[in-house]
Order: C-alpha cells, then structure tokens, then sequence
C-alpha cells in the first residue's frame, strides 16, 4: 500500500515500535496479519523478545458488554500506571470478506487513556479469533504493552481458540443468558478461568451468578476441576461498577499462575495450538487447491474424492 | 473459507462523525456499503474528536478516513481533522468527506486538502468507487 512505513523493513520498524512509535506498531501488526515473509521475520524477531506480557481473554455471547468491559478495565490499569493494549476481533463475511469492526465504539474511555487499542477481523478464520491473534499479540508484547487483552467476537458456545491463547480466560454473561442446563453444557464455560456476570443492575444477575455456581459445583463433584474454582465477578460495565474487583481477580489469576507451573504449561500449550492453528491452515489452502485442481468428479464417492486428494497432498512434500 | 484474492489486503477505512452531530445514519448506511465491497470498517461512530479519529487511523494502521458531516460546520472541521492527521505524521492518509456539502463549497474542501466528497444522492457504487479511488491515488502518489 501506500504508507511511507512501507520502505522500512520488519528489523526497522520492530526498533522504532520498541522505541514507542505507535505507526510502527500498528504496521507490524498490519504485516503480521497479512501474513507472508514480512510476518515470518517479524515473527522470528519478535518471538524471543515474548513472554512478559500477561494475556488476558475476554469472550463471551454478542452483546454481553466485552468491549465496554475491555474499555473500563483497561483504562482502570492506564490511569493505575500500566500500559495495556487491546487486540478486538470481529467477525469478517464468508461471502464478501469486509468486516465492521465496532469495538472501539465502547472503548473511547481507553482510547483517551492512552490505550493501544488494535481491531482485527477473523478473515475466515473460525474459534472466535483471528489467525494472526497470536503474531499480533507477540508484537505487542515485544513493544512492552502488559496486559494484552484480547476480546474475542461474540461467541457462541464452541468458540474457545482464546483459551489456547491467552493466560487468564474471563467468559462474560449477562442476566437472563440460560439456565442451570446452559451453564452445564459442554465448551464455552469449561474454559473459563473467571465468570463476569455483566450488566448486573439488571433483573436476574443473582439468578445467572447462582446458575453458574451450580455448574461450577457440579464440576467439583465430578473431579473434572484440576485448577482453581473460577471466580464469579458482577459488573456494571457501563458504571463502571464491579471493574476494581474484576482486576483483582484477574490478576490474583496470575499471580497463582506466575507462582507455580501453571504459566509454563499455559503456554506450551499456547505454542503448540498456534502451530496446530497454522497446520490447519496450511493444509486447508492445499485441500482447497488440490480441489480446483481436481475439477468436477465423476464416478467416485465424496469419501474416495477426498482420501485421493489427501494422498496426494500429503505427498507433495514441502507446502511452504 | 477464504474468499478474497490471495494477497490482495482489505483496504482498512476509519468511519466517525466529528463533533456534535447526532445524524449517523449515513454513515451507517456507508458502512454497510463499503463492507459489502469488501473492506474492512473500523467504525467509531458518534460525537468524535480529531484526537479519537487520529488516535484510530494511527493504531489500526487505515488506509483512508472517512467523515460524516450533517450540521453544515464542513468547511470548519474538514480542515481541522487534515491538519490534526498531519501534525499526527498521517498527512498521507486520504480524508473523505460525506455528507451535506453544497457544490459552491467544494473546491475549498478540495483546497484544504479533502480527498473526495461524498454528497446525499451518491450512489454505493459511487461510494465505493469514491473510496477505492482515494486510496489508489495514495498509493500512486507515493510510487509502489
């Protein structure tokens, strides 16, 4: 494109980043979400320069109050003396590819606090985040933001790629969101590290707080908790009100996990679905290809269409 | 499912009424429009300020601005959000103008350094052309 930053090279703009200018940031995390060679080197260059940062998730249904929640609690750690950015997703069109990216309609609070706050859209990609989240989320660890949070799209129930992505996962609900059945249905609320019941002035927020603690009793009981039971948190976002606590929660969360062995194995873990993540993508443009390449099949099952594009991808050797 | 041509990037555009204005409903309609052509819309709305706009177009690195202005202070804030996007080092992202313009003031706009102006009959081809055009300009201008 046209930008005067576009002459620099990944090594240059990652020390004028690092060196705090902001236009540099935000095209490392153009490149980085581009993807190609210029999000290779930065990835390379960036990746052992990682690991301070505590990554905070925050997901949850459309509409629950993320954004307003992501703005309220960063700009409490802003004025508090840190220096938190924000990575906010939307979901791009199947269909034509563009996207509204709308978070920073709740967030102008952290915006004049000095917040760095990115929009990125999902660009096909499914989980509730983007593909190029975890590059993005390094860049900006490497250019001494902490915490990075990153907001997932309003989700639905099987949407959990934030739990391989960020330290301390925080699921938001909202008062009337289901009942004790929902709460005890399988994805979403397994991966959660800490609950906010959100909009909690409203009718019915003792009534999900409840359903939540009946789950979270279940599981208890069932022996399928290996951590700390998840806090529940009630907030009024928009008020401001509950925000103080939901910080002390979360970063109580990372204190244990800094504390033991809880980080390290969080992100081994992280790595290692990053490159799942990649691995399926990689293999999804070479399904895609090997299609059009195949043309229309005649005479064979879907299934045997399939295993005989398989073989021969998987025996193409290098994807690049 | 990946249904953009390899390699070709959205193009990333800062919608946001400036001021005290409360019509929005254009710039919804335009949002709406430019998604719909592919682009990704990095909407902020109402009751912005030249520091919220530059703030945005900054850190979601956008490759045009996009302003809604209905309360006839045109030839007012057009200038200023220029001139806060080149204080900011962001002079080479286009401004686009959308709105109530009326014809005698356009070339004023064009002087303060306006990269197009979108006026209420525009259609969403023209919208998207208008945009599109801005932006490829830019990248002319700056030779690759």
């Amino acid at each position: 494109m046209h930008r005067a930053t576009e002459g620099r090279t990944p090594a240059e703009l990652l020390a004028a980043a690092r060196g705090g200018e902001r236009r540099a940031i935000a095209r490392l995390l153009t490149l980085v979400e581009r993807g190609g060679g210029a999000a290779d080197a930065i990835t390379g260059a960036t990746h052992r320069l990682t690991g301070t940062a505590h990554v905070v998730g925050i997901t949850g249904a459309p509409g629950s109050g993320k954004s307003t929640l992501t703005s309220a609690l960063t700009t409490l750690l802003a004025e508090g003396g840190r220096r938190p950015a924000v990575v906010a997703v939307d979901p791009s069109s199947p269909l034509t590819g563009g996207a509204i990216l709308g978070d920073r309609v709740r967030m102008e609070a952290a915006t004049v606090a000095g917040v760095f706050v990115r929009s990125m859209a999902t660009r096909g990609h499914g989980g509730g985040l983007a593909l190029a989240v975890p590059g993005a989320v390094r860049v900006l660890d490497a250019c001494g933001f902490d915490p990075v949070v990153i907001e997932t799209v309003g989700v639905g129930q099987v949407e959990v790629d934030v739990a391989a992505a960020a330290d301390t996962v925080v699921v938001v609900v909202t008062p009337g969101w289901g009942d004790a059945v929902q709460a005890n249905k399988a994805g979403l609320l397994e991966v959660a590290d800490l609950f906010v019941v959100n909009k909690a002035d409203r009718p019915g927020a003792s009534d999900a707080r409840r359903d939540l603690d009946l789950m979270l009793d279940l599981t208890e009981v069932s022996g399928a908790c290996s951590a700390r039971r998840p806090t529940i948190v009630e907030t009024t976002a928009t008020k401001g009100e509950g925000v103080e606590d939901l910080l002390a929660v979360i970063n109580t969360h990372h204190a244990v996990l800094v504390e033991g062995t809880g980080l390290e194995v969080r992100r081994a873990c992280r790595l290692a679905a990053e490159v799942r993540a990649r691995l399926d993508h990689l293999l999804g443009e070479a399904a895609g290809q090997a299609l059009a390449e195949a043309g229309p099949v005649v005479g064979e099952t879907p299934v045997e269409t399939a295993r005989r594009l398989a073989g021969r991808i998987l025996g193409a050797g290098d994807t690049r | 499912m990946e249904v953009r041509n390899k390699g070709a990037a959205p193009i990333r555009v800062v919608l946001a009424k400036l001021g005290l204005d409360g019509h929005d409903r254009g710039l919804k309609v335009v949002a709406r429009i430019l998604r719909d052509a592919g682009m990704e819309v990095v909407y902020l709305g109402l009751r912005q300020t030249t520091g919220t706009i530059v703030d945005a177009v900054e850190q979601e690195d956008a490759d045009v601005v996009g302003i809604s202005m209905h309360n006839a202070g045109h030839l007012t804030l057009a200038p200023l959000i220029v001139a806060a996007l080149a204080d900011a080092g962001l002079g080479d992202v286009p401004v686009v103008i959308g709105g109530v313009v009326p014809d005698e003031d356009l070339d004023e706009l064009a002087a303060a350094g306006v990269g197009a102006v979108l006026g209420p009959g525009a259609s969403a081809v023209e919208v998207v052309a208008s945009v599109r055009g801005v932006v490829d300009a830019g990248v002319r201008a700056s030779g690759n």
